[in-house]
């Protein structure tokens, strides 16, 4: 089987790559403040827990010993004092650090997005949306944990051992070696239990993968499934798969069956090596009860953190293949170049010129879609552009706005080569209406400015009054600020057109793109359209990907492409009289309009 | 708890297993508790004269001790979790045997990514009751009453005052508990917000990058996830509290106990072995008691997960076999009839296939044309029994359609859909994947009169390559060419082409045409195309249109006609044209 074949989100990398830390590091630097306040808090609150089992041995050995009523009282106090400080600074430890992890996760995660903005077209092209979502969500995530809980508590629990060890070795250190002889055991069991569950772990989860992938495939592909008849077969498939995630999930059962029960038996070991050793030293007059007592109490203490970073090797493990994948994007570097010294152009008279362009886009000079194309659109003018489905009608759309480069020839605008201009100044100047209109979630208003601040009200509702849209808008019970949900889903494709009529004339471009859409819309939006057309194309330079008649009669020229090249040009009476592959398209696709509209 | 107890077949299959995991509960506790007893009373001796070997003995003791608990701590897992693997891996089969049987309405109406997210988040809420959630309010019930008589027993007062502040320990756990998950589903919330917005960013871009709103998106973006930080950090603040109170509050009984047990001590009611016991024992209370409130959440959580699964569970399986259906029914000859078929997908949607009145002879060709949205898929999904009619009936050989067992119908009638759903899986795989086991050969002879035989000697490994996610990725045509070979292996009475050849190209649709002509011999078939290559050879052809037969007939009838199939034709034609057009 294949099955083995894994893709970039199911690799689990080594657990520490020098080179990757580094980089996470630089992240959290302009927070070092709080890393440094972290650290502070750390020693001190890793101080209080040991401290109280010393106070302990006071109490008993000083004064339940000689009756001293007031000094336990005070060294009671003593206790509460230090729990209640240690509590208060545990929170602002771990508010602090969540705090930390927080504004990291959220820089890195800005500069991504900020980053991922900036790539070109051609790398959305080959790039699955689910994957880059992903980077920009999940994978950054699970950084969190890294920076929160991950590189502070590895210092908490580091500082509570060692001042364990202190109190313990000041108390007496032999006793200290004779307890602490168990911790090579306990280090080399949880050494092998993390091992053993590490490896068990990628096993479930690669049993899990394959089950949610069975069902995943088998509920998308259910029609075929039933069609078929098989759902006995299926289901005893589907039954060995998750046969198999039961056996690796009761594996790491037997784990965790054996370690948890370990670690105690560990644990009473110790405090029976305190009893037999320090019991000894005890009749020998030696050491003091209440020196036993708080070992007793230090054993039950230092188990946990030792315990617990062993488990900070999975965090790191994640936080590292999560890194690696979130880098691998920033570094992602398919944009398109800006010139050196960009030529500023607030505004452009709209004149347009293709010389002998070839395109293609595979990185290969052989596959042009565009082969050799020559044009030229005088400003206000309206130009046509017909042709049979991939005659590279949408391709000429993206060149202008400069959403791919051309391999071959020049394309100009104001006489200026568009590789010269400021790519924000000659997009700002060039409005496109795509046939399949996207919406996104927020509002009627939100959707006609696209949230640029420098559309004012004003200048949105006569948009949206001069392609009709309004009359339907102030139909809406929150007129424009009507909700639009995900895609538009609940504004009919006419009304969805408008809106996007609407966007593109607040925007009061001197060059304007339309794709014509094609879906057949009832009669009266029809008619709204066309209308709303005719008055974006006013005073324009305008390319239009040609579906009705009536703009192609309206047109000043007509572009007819045919396989990647320009086969004919002219006006619609003339190209007619051509006879040649305007004809038949007409025939092919604009006769019926006529009919239907005559 | 409702739900839950529909879990109760669930746990009667493993009740032994589940008895002795309680006997295990309570061996492990008896140890555990017996512990504490012999420090206390190791501590206590040390104060009068002792020796060694008495220490050394309970010394030996202790550890003997913690083995046994650990022994039975061992067992308890083994039994109990265990179980718990074993009832989810049964759950989840009978939620999946349920989900494959479910009729295509039910799909239609849910999203395969929420479908997943019951069968992965609501069993695994459903699994972490099983296990840690019985497991651990067993254990705490038999140890809280073990160990807390045990304590009143060495002293009762101190007992009683230090345990004084637990109970509110458990009432934390469950209210902090509470608002933390309700704090946390605000978090998830705002997380989806800002998935969505990701994935709507990613999906608009051309447009965002046309109107050169790069920078504003940026601004949303970073004001997403700026409340993302915030929702965050409000959990932040009730988690950052949670557990720093938890050792306040158990540190509060600790000290109590130093403290009142220390006077006691002075005055002689009590020896210091006893304190230490006191201590130890209040340590094992501790996670019991957080344990508690911990359940009660868990508890909650997988009630609602329950709930949602029930519901899944109790969906009906409307398309089955049943007492209107002849079992001696196992072979087709493939007359079909249509007689004022309706068919709508619910009550409150139009009709989408009106009074459709067919004959299909056996071994004929009816062919369908129409629009996009003019029922063509429906009337084949009927014929499948994918749905059933609204109205009229559907006769096949004369018998009523719904009298057809399930298998016999659907084994009979090979489909090649729309769009070709393969499976990550084999060629061969895929291909047999009517049979109940591959063969090669079939597997050979289909392949090639769908001309796809040419195509697999170019794979790396032959029929053996496995396709789709994790292997190769055949094109369009490709994946159309294997799906109608899939069918054919089934040797199908009923051929059913639902546009299957869209994405293969003209010359190669014609080679399979032809092909198919000799295999289709004795067959009916059922072929649905928008090219007049395809069909203009058929018997019959029908136009729908909004869900009715606008026009009948043969090629030559239906171009007679000059209604929508001529203007088919004639369009088709000037592409062909188009097509071939150089200068």
């Amino acid at each position: 089987m294949a099955a083995d074949k894994k893709n970039d989100d199911e690799i689990l990398g080594k657990a520490y790559d020098a080179r990757l830390m580094r980089r996470l590091l630089k992240y959290v630097k302009p927070y070092l403040k709080y890393v440094i306040l972290a650290i502070v808090l750390n020693i001190i609150a890793a101080a209080l827990g040991p401290l109280r089992p010393y106070l302990t041995k006071i109490a008993i050995d000083e004064y339940i010993r000689d009756r001293n009523y007031t000094g336990l009282s005070y060294v009671s106090i003593g206790l509460f004092a230090a729990l209640f400080l240690q509590t208060f600074i545990q929170y602002l430890l771990t508010y602090y650090t969540q705090y930390l992890g927080q504004r990291t996760i959220l820089d890195l995660r800005m500069e991504l997005f900020a980053h991922t903005q900036k790539l070109a077209l051609k790398f959305f092209d080959k790039t699955p949306i689910g994957r880059m979502v992903t980077r920009v969500t999940n994978d950054i995530e699970s950084l969190n944990e890294l920076f929160s809980s991950g590189i502070i508590m590895v210092f908490s629990d580091v500082f509570i051992v060692l001042w364990i060890f202190c109190f313990m070795f000041y108390l007496d250190w032999r006793l200290s070696l004779v307890t602490l002889s168990v911790l090579p055991v306990l280090f080399y069991g949880t050494f092998l239990f993390r091992k053993k569950v590490r490896e068990n772990y990628r096993d479930v989860r690669f049993h899990l993968a394959r089950l949610n992938s069975f069902m995943q495939e088998r509920v998308t592909g259910i029609s075929i499934v039933q069609i078929f008849f098989k759902q006995k077969e299926e289901l005893k498939q589907f039954s060995s798969i998750n046969a198999d995630h039961r056996k690796a999930n009761i594996e790491s059962i037997f784990y965790y069956a054996v370690f948890y029960p370990g670690v105690e038996l560990l644990s009473s070991a110790a405090i029976a090596l305190i009893i037999w050793y320090g019991g000894g030293e005890i009749i020998q007059k030696h050491l003091s009860l209440g020196v036993l007592f708080a070992f007793i109490q230090y054993t039950e203490m230092f188990f946990r953190p030792i315990r617990d970073l062993s488990e900070k090797y999975n965090i790191l493990q994640t936080a590292m293949a999560s890194s690696e994948r979130v880098f691998k994007l920033l570094d992602e570097d398919t944009i398109i170049p800006s010139p050196e010294a960009p030529i500023r152009k607030s505004s452009l008279s709209g004149k347009i010129d293709f010389k002998n362009v070839s395109f293609g886009y595979g990185s290969s000079n052989t596959d042009f879609v565009l082969k050799n194309l020559s044009f030229n659109i005088q400003p206000g003018k309206t130009t046509a552009i017909v042709g049979a489905t991939g005659a590279g009608k949408t391709s000429i759309i993206s060149l202008l706005s400069r959403f791919y480069d051309i391999q071959n020839g020049q394309i100009l605008v104001d006489d200026i080569d568009i590789k010269e201009i400021s790519e924000k100044d000659l997009r700002n100047n060039i409005a496109i209406v795509l046939q399949d209109v996207f919406l996104f979630s927020g509002t009627i208003r939100s959707n006609i400015t696209m949230d640029n601040p420098a559309i004012t009200e004003e200048q949105m509702i006569k948009a949206a009054r001069m392609v009709g849209a309004d009359k339907f808008i102030e139909q809406l019970p929150n007129k424009y600020d009507e909700e639009v949900k995900e895609r538009g889903a609940t504004l009919s494709t006419g009304q969805k057109q408008l809106i996007s009529f609407a966007r593109a004339l607040a925007y009061n471009p001197q060059i304007l793109i339309l794709d014509e859409a094609t879906s057949s819309i009832d009669t009266e939006t029809e008619i709204l359209i066309q209308s709303a057309i005719e008055k974006l194309l006013e005073g324009r330079t305008a390319i239009v990907i040609a579906h009705r008649l009536s703009t192609i009669q309206n047109a000043d020229k007509i572009l007819v492409l045919h396989k990647g090249e320009l086969k004919e040009t002219g006006n619609h009476q003339e190209l007619l009289a051509k006879r040649g592959i305007y004809y038949k398209l007409y025939q092919l696709q604009y006769k019926n309009q006529e009919i239907s509209n005559s | 708890m409702k739900n839950l107890f529909s879990l109760k077949k669930y746990f009667l299959a493993y009740k032994k297993k589940l008895l002795w995991g309680l006997v295990f509960i309570i061996c492990s506790n008896i140890g555990s508790v017996y512990v504490p007893i012999l420090i206390k009373n190791s501590i206590n001796i040390l104060q009068s004269a002792t020796n060694y070997e008495t220490l050394g003995k309970y010394a030996f003791l202790i550890v003997i001790a913690s083995l046994f608990s650990g022994v039975f701590r061992f067992l308890i897992r083994q039994s109990i979790i265990v179980v718990s693997r074993e009832i989810e891996y049964d759950l989840r089969g009978d939620f999946w045997k349920h989900i494959q049987n479910l009729p295509m309405r039910y799909f239609s109406n849910n999203s395969t990514g929420n479908i997943m997210a019951h069968a992965t988040n609501d069993i695994n809420a459903v699994r972490m009751f099983i296990g840690p959630a019985v497991m651990y309010s067993i254990d705490t019930f038999i140890r809280l009453i073990i160990v807390i008589s045990i304590m009143l027993s060495i002293s009762t007062s101190l007992t009683i005052y230090s345990l004084l502040p637990l109970p509110v320990l458990s009432f934390l756990v469950y209210y902090v508990g509470k608002l933390i998950h309700d704090r946390f589903t605000k978090i998830q919330e705002k997380f989806s917000e800002l998935t969505t917005k990701a994935q709507e960013n990613y999906s608009g871009i051309r447009v965002i990058k046309s109107y050169t709103r790069e920078s504003g998106e940026i601004e949303s973006f970073r004001n997403l996830s700026k409340e993302y930080l915030k929702k965050n950090m409000k959990l932040v603040k009730v988690q950052a509290l949670f557990q720093p109170i938890l050792f306040l509050i158990t540190g509060v009984s600790v000290i109590i106990v130093i403290w009142l047990g220390g006077t006691k001590v002075m005055r002689g009611e009590l020896l210091l072995g006893d304190i230490t016991a006191l201590i130890i024992y209040l340590g094992i209370l501790i996670w019991p008691m957080i344990a508690f409130g911990w359940v009660i959440n868990i508890i909650q959580q997988a009630e609602a997960s329950m709930a949602r699964l029930n519901k899944i569970l109790s969906e009906p399986i409307e398309i089955k076999d049943n007492e209107d259906s002849v079992e001696t029914i196992i072979d087709l000859k493939g007359a079909i009839k249509f007689e004022d078929v309706s068919f709508r997908y619910s009550e409150i949607q139009p009709d989408v296939l009106k009074d459709i009145n067919l004959i299909i002879p056996v071994g004929s060709t009816l062919a369908i044309m129409g629009h996009t949205g003019s029922g063509k898929s429906t009337l084949v999904n009927l014929l499948l029994r994918l749905y059933d009619v609204t109205g009229g009936n559907i006769l096949i050989d004369g018998n009523e359609i719904k009298s057809i067992p399930l298998k016999t119908l659907r084994k009979s009638i090979g489909y090649v859909p729309q769009e070709s759903f393969l499976f990550s899986d084999s060629l061969t795989n895929n291909i047999s994947y009517g049979l109940d086991a591959p063969d090669l050969e079939i597997v050979k002879k289909s392949a090639a009169i769908s001309q796809f035989e040419k195509d697999v000697v170019d794979f790396p490994e032959g029929y053996e390559t496995i396709i789709g996610e994790r292997g190769i990725t055949l094109s369009g045509g490709q994946k159309q060419r294997s799906a109608l070979a899939r069918a054919l292996v089934l040797n199908p009475k009923i051929l059913i082409l639902d546009d299957s050849f869209s994405a293969v190209d003209t010359n190669t649709e014609e080679k399979i045409l032809t092909n198919l002509k000799e295999f289709m011999k004795n067959r009916t078939s059922v072929i649905i195309s928008h090219r007049i290559s395809t069909v203009k050879d058929a018997d019959n052809i029908i136009v729908l249109k909004d869900g009715t037969i606008a026009e009948e007939g043969t090629h030559d009838e239906l171009f007679a006609l000059d209604g929508i199939y001529a203007d088919i034709y004639n369009k088709q034609l000037l592409e062909k044209e188009l097509e071939e057009y150089t200068d």
